[in-house]
């Protein structure tokens, strides 16, 4: 809830002049039952016309006054509920933006966009109910009682003995509503999660023709789900009906109680009418307050997972910097020094005692099996993960002595897997670096042999979908490579970059990559696309088990020749 | 779709639940009297103190009338409960029904439809547009019919009772109903608004969040910030729009009330006065009924006007759901024989096919496959390789031609029948979110564990998973603790496991070391022995077994043999075989 109300602040003024407004409002509701006491007291037992013509006149202006509150008091509510609204989901996405690898997995996409959307929609409409009620009805309720005792002390006391009993019927009913609420938005959740994937598996579900078992399972979440809203229907619906019951029996002891003191003399006939046209205002006020307690039952929970997200620690681990130091032209491109590193969580290291150097302008290919430790190597250089032990230098400097700005820049990236974004294939290329011109793109997208996927596509403003679907594995690799290419970084990383382009362009693009004489490093479990490199790191299991060129390590490496022949052996 | 279509699709839901819904209305019926008799009765009692100048207080008749105001509340408070219960059962059954219908139709649509849409699209339309249809129902239905009822009841018996005062009433309300209307016409447009930008904004975070690897990459979290701010802002722009639009109509409506109430004062004020003394006097009890009924008749039209824009929402979010429902499936299975245990020839016949009938892909395409021989695709990326092994699984259907299995055309056998001959490993590996265990079954959940456990050995996959925190009853997130490798790993086993008669490996070890591929071959080749296979690869190492190598490009076969065959031809399969190895 903290958070709720921290993006509310930022509407302080418009959360403030809506209640207000709405004050203004309730005030001239609440002026009204006494203006029919005196038609009834004066104009009707005076059989004064004039009275009660300007009776009507005065009501109507109050109407219409608050009419024009109302709307204020609306505008400034709906301002501040979607402001905040907006808000949250800023936070939100930047939270999300800063999450681990365990974090996703662990919460899942479906869960966190569900919560961006679904949640804050609630939360939106409750802060805009909130403003808009949770004080006018007080001020109501509170108001028609005040205005009682000035009828009439003892009546009051009907409206005193009610309001605490109103009070707790309406607190367990939400008390016991939020954490049904919350089963509700797990099991919602369950749903949501299934659909997706039933989209994203569609191939292999219908290739193990698991239609019907998904569907019957589906059925079962959707079911449960239909459950838990029941249950919590049957108790957020007791509210309305309970308080009708409850107003009513007070109406019926203040006329009675009315009676007596007319009796006694002590009241007029105006007056009970008029306690009695306050009660009648109560209820109503009571009803929608009561419409907006099921609304802030399920904001309070909606608001709670929100919060869960914005509470949770971000990836940002402790990154020691050190002291920004000087760049050296001579240095090698860039060097491991007895590095060290393992995943948080993890017993074993990943990497263990890397130590080598680079040159400026040399290819490096490093070869190894799944789970040897290759991408997590290439991970270090541009600091995406902190070495445990041992040093990481990129031209002479220390990685931590790098700002980060300038050192991603000195990198570029190809992933492992080939993904593009919704948007043009210009845009997509400047992920690489944002002011590149269109001459630059169609640069790199002949260096990445991805030149005729731009003609067939229909150049930089062909639109691309979501990841990239309408374009095959292989262009969106190429399109990748490109779109890394794009900010002529000094070094270049492809993890595995090639893996979906057939042998033929992968030579081709090898050898523009060649003409580019920027340091390359080459991940590959494929010999074929690292044997021409200047030097081949082989590492097995996180070590380096041997380094040198294809031909010395096909003399001295047994490992490498293993991995050759395994590639080759049909041929061979 | 328009309007009258969305209703009448609505209906069609709606009508299982015809008996609770008769008696819903029954019930309704109750609580409007209950409500209206209650301070009918009332007034009754206000009239027995007032005569206090004509004889004091009557106290018997003061307590009949308050017994009969808690007789009548009390009834309407039950039925009340009991009315939200029944409309609850129904609006979170039609709504059930949608999520399964919507459900159903998705594991049927076809693939170009899925292909085509971001799936966060589609899949908050299941979730968020049917959970809004069915706020609006609920809402909607409870609200909206009591609503009438009560503005009948009290209008009947206003009638009844005074019928100047009545009239008063009718001629004022309508212009309610006016204003009501006009604003819901203009919230529906800023609704659709709010629908289209929240869409946008929530396929870009589906899909930033999830392929964050890459966003971290490029270092782009702050300019995704910037894009995502930018939608942020046309949402917070056009949901303003739409709640403040929708929200006016509530003061609105509540100042025409204001209005009709103040027009009873004046007009039932004169009316006391003229008729004290004669026959039928209208009393100051009257009065107060009246007063009170202005009141309540307040609550309906501001509940229909809320209740109006609820439904534009419910509305828009039908339209797209009943849209889903309502989309084309598949050609249908009905009537198409099973295949059975398939021998494994697979014959094609002069194919054509093209996503987009601008661009045609295949064409002209000829095969003829005899059982257990083992068939390779090589080829340029984008030649139609991957998009061939789609019509044989029959994801998509030929546009010319004729695809065989066993003498049978695929599309006169049911597709159950045909894929269950089939085991297939794709390039993209897709687990589903839950254990090893059910993730290996998958096609044959009735095995033993001695089999999955051989099986995944086979795959090289037993090793790895044993060293997972719970073996094979690691539950698999949506990303996972696995590599692509050990996923692709994974999805061999559970197709070893099957040992359909025919195979379709399509790059089904590119995300394998060599080495590891290597054993995995050997598990393959074993597999295959006696089984009709297509192994689409660019990795020709892989191929040069194959009994027949087919070389496409551009949607059509240029070459066709064996390895040697092939070289020996000298043509573009040697250029590419040449490549492999050549320095540049």
């Amino acid at each position: 809830m903290g958070h709720l109300f921290s993006c509310l602040k930022k509407y302080r003024a418009e959360a403030i002049l809506s209640p207000l407004f709405k004050l203004l409002e309730a005030g001239m509701e609440l002026l009204v039952p006494l203006v029919v006491a005196k038609v009834i007291d004066v104009g009707i037992a005076n059989g004064d016309r004039d009275f009660i013509l300007h009776a009507f006149l005065l009501l109507a202006a109050f109407a219409a006054l608050g009419l024009l509150f109302a709307l204020a008091a609306q505008y400034f509510a709906a301002k501040a509920a979607v402001g905040t609204g907006a808000e949250l989901r800023r936070r939100l996405f930047g939270k999300m933006q800063c999450f681990s690898y365990a974090q996703i997995d662990d919460m899942g996409t479906a869960s966190m966009l569900t919560r961006m959307t679904s949640d804050v929609n609630q939360v939106q409409t409750g802060v805009n109910m909130m403003l808009r009620l949770l004080l006018r009805s007080p001020i109501v309720v509170f108001g028609a009682t005040a205005l009682a005792f000035v009828i009439d002390v003892k009546a009051a006391c009907v409206f005193v003995a009610l309001i605490p009993v109103l009070a707790f019927v309406i607190y367990a009913v939400m008390a016991a509503c939020v954490p049904k609420y919350r089963a509700v938005q797990e099991d919602l959740d369950g749903v949501y999660l299934a659909a997706r994937e039933n989209l994203t598996g569609a191939r292999v579900i219908r290739a193990f023709r698991l239609e019907g078992k998904e569907t019957a399972s589906f059925s079962k979440r959707n079911d449960r789900l239909r459950g838990a809203q029941e249950r919590v229907g049957r108790i957020a619906s007791l509210t309305a009906p309970l308080t009708f019951l409850l107003v009513n029996i007070a109406v019926i002891v203040l006329i009675y109680v009315g009676a007596l003191r007319v009796g006694h003399g002590a009241l007029e006939q105006g007056d009970v009418v008029a306690l009695y046209g306050y009660l009648a205002l109560i209820l109503v006020e009571l009803v929608k307050l009561t419409n907006l307690i099921v609304t802030l039952a399920k904001t309070v929970s909606c608001a709670k997972r929100i919060g869960a997200v914005l509470d949770s620690d971000g990836e940002e681990e402790k990154k020691e910097d050190l002291p920004a130091a000087e760049a050296d032209e001579n240095a090698p491109a860039f060097a491991f020094e007895n590095v060290t590193f393992t995943y948080a969580g993890d017993g074993a290291p990943a990497l263990q005692d890397i130590t080598f150097a680079a040159q400026r302008g040399e290819t490096v290919g490093i070869l190894g099996g799944t789970g040897s430790g290759k991408s997590t190597l290439v991970r270090l250089l541009p600091r995406f993960y902190e070495a445990s032990e041992g040093r990481v230098l990129v031209g002479g400097r220390d990685v931590r002595a790098i700002p980060a700005g300038e050192l991603r820049k000195m990198f570029g990236y190809v992933p492992q897997k080939a993904v593009l974004f919704r948007g043009t294939l210009a845009e997509n290329l400047r992920w690489g670096s944002e002011d590149a011109t269109d001459e630059e793109l169609l640069e790199a997208a002949r260096t990445a042999q991805a030149a005729d996927i731009l003609e067939k596509k229909g150049g930089l403003g062909a639109e691309i979908e979501q990841e990239g679907r309408n374009l095959s594995g292989g262009q969106r690799q190429r399109l990748t490579i490109a779109r890394a290419l794009v900010g002529k970084p000094p070094i270049l990383i492809l993890d595995d970059a090639s893996s979906a382009l057939d042998y033929a362009t992968d030579a081709r693009l090898r050898k523009a990559l060649r003409e580019l004489r920027c340091t390359t490093v080459l991940v590959s479990q494929r010999v074929a696309s690292v044997m021409h490199a200047d030097r081949i790191l082989v590492l097995d299991e996180g070590r380096i088990a041997d380094m040198g060129t294809h031909d010395e390590l096909m003399v001295r490496s047994q490992l490498y020749r293993e991995i050759y022949a395994s590639q080759t052996e049909v041929h061979a | 779709m328009k309007r009258k279509e969305i209703v009448r699709g609505l209906v069609r839901y709606l009508k299982p639940h015809l008996c609770l819904f008769i008696l819903a209305c029954l019930c309704a019926l109750v609580v409007v009297a209950g409500q209206l008799l209650a301070p009918f009765f009332a007034g009754k009692a206000i009239d027995c103190i007032l005569s206090s100048a004509e004889g004091g207080i009557l106290w018997e008749e003061l307590k009949l009338h308050l017994i009969a105001v808690g007789t009548s509340a009390l009834l309407a408070t039950v039925f009340q409960w009991i009315l939200a219960l029944l409309s609850n059962r129904i609006a979170y059954g039609v709504l059930s029904a949608l999520r399964k219908d919507a459900f159903r139709k998705v594991e049927k649509l076809p693939l170009k439809y899925i292909d085509n849409r971001p799936y966060g699209d589609v899949a908050s339309v299941i979730v968020s547009d049917a959970e809004a249809v069915c706020d609006g129902l609920l809402l909607g239905f409870t609200q909206l019919f009591t609503g009438i009822l009560t503005i009948v009841g009290v209008l009947g018996v206003m009638l009844a009772v005074r019928w100047e005062i009545a009239l008063v009433v009718f001629c004022i309300t309508p212009v309610s109903f006016f204003v009501a209307r006009f604003i819901a016409k203009r919230t529906y447009k800023t609704y659709r608004a709010q629908a289209e930008a929240r869409a946008d904004e929530t396929a870009f975070a589906d899909e930033m969040i999830g392929n964050l690897k890459v966003v971290k990459a490029f270092c782009r979290e702050e300019k995704n910030a910037e894009i995502f701010d930018e939608k942020n802002e046309v949402l917070r722009k056009t949901s303003l729009h739409a709640v403040f639009f929708s929200s006016t109509t509530n003061p609105s409506t509540r100042f025409i009330n204001a209005l009709v109430y103040a027009a009873v004062v004046l007009a039932g004020g004169f009316l006391v006065i003229s008729t004290a003394g004669m026959g039928a006097p209208f009393t100051v009890g009257s009065l107060t009924t009246f007063l009170q009924y202005a009141n309540q008749y307040t609550k309906p039209f501001n509940e229909i006007s809320e209740v109006v824009a609820e439904f534009q929402n419910a509305l828009a979010c039908a339209g797209r759901i009943l849209a889903l429902i309502a989309e084309e499936e598949e050609p249908s299975d009905e009537g198409n024989e099973a295949l059975g245990r398939a021998q494994g020839a697979v014959k094609a016949d002069n194919v054509a096919f093209s996503y987009t009938p601008e661009k045609e892909l295949i064409k002209h395409f000829d095969l003829d496959v005899e059982p257990g021989m083992r068939v390779a695709i090589v080829g340029p990326t984008g030649c139609g390789k991957t998009t061939l092994i789609g019509l044989l699984m029959r994801f998509y259907d030929v546009d010319e031609g004729a695809i065989y299995v066993d003498g049978h055309d695929i599309r006169k056998l049911t597709r159950a029948s045909l894929r269950e001959n089939i085991g297939m490993v794709l390039q993209e590996t897709w687990l589903k979110e839950a254990t090893v265990r059910e993730n290996l079954t998958m096609g044959r959940p009735d095995c033993t564990e001695e089999e999955m456990i051989e099986a995944a050995k086979a795959a090289k996959a037993h090793s790895f998973i044993m060293r997972l925190e719970r073996g094979y009853d690691t539950v698999l997130g949506q990303e996972g603790v696995l590599s692509e490798g050990q996923k692709q790993l994974l999805c061999i086993a559970r197709v070893m496991l099957c040992r359909p008669p025919m195979l379709i490996l399509d790059e089904a070890t590119s995300n394998i070391d060599t080495r590891t591929e290597k054993l995995v071959q050997d598990a393959f080749a074993a597999l295959m022995k006696g089984r009709t296979s297509f192994i689409v690869a660019h990795r020709l190492s892989t191929v040069q077994n194959a009994d027949l190598i087919l070389v496409m490009k551009d949607g059509k076969v240029i070459e066709r043999g064996t390895h040697r065959e092939l070289l020996s031809r000298g043509g573009f399969y040697e250029t590419l075989y040449r490549s492999q190895f050549s320095r540049p």
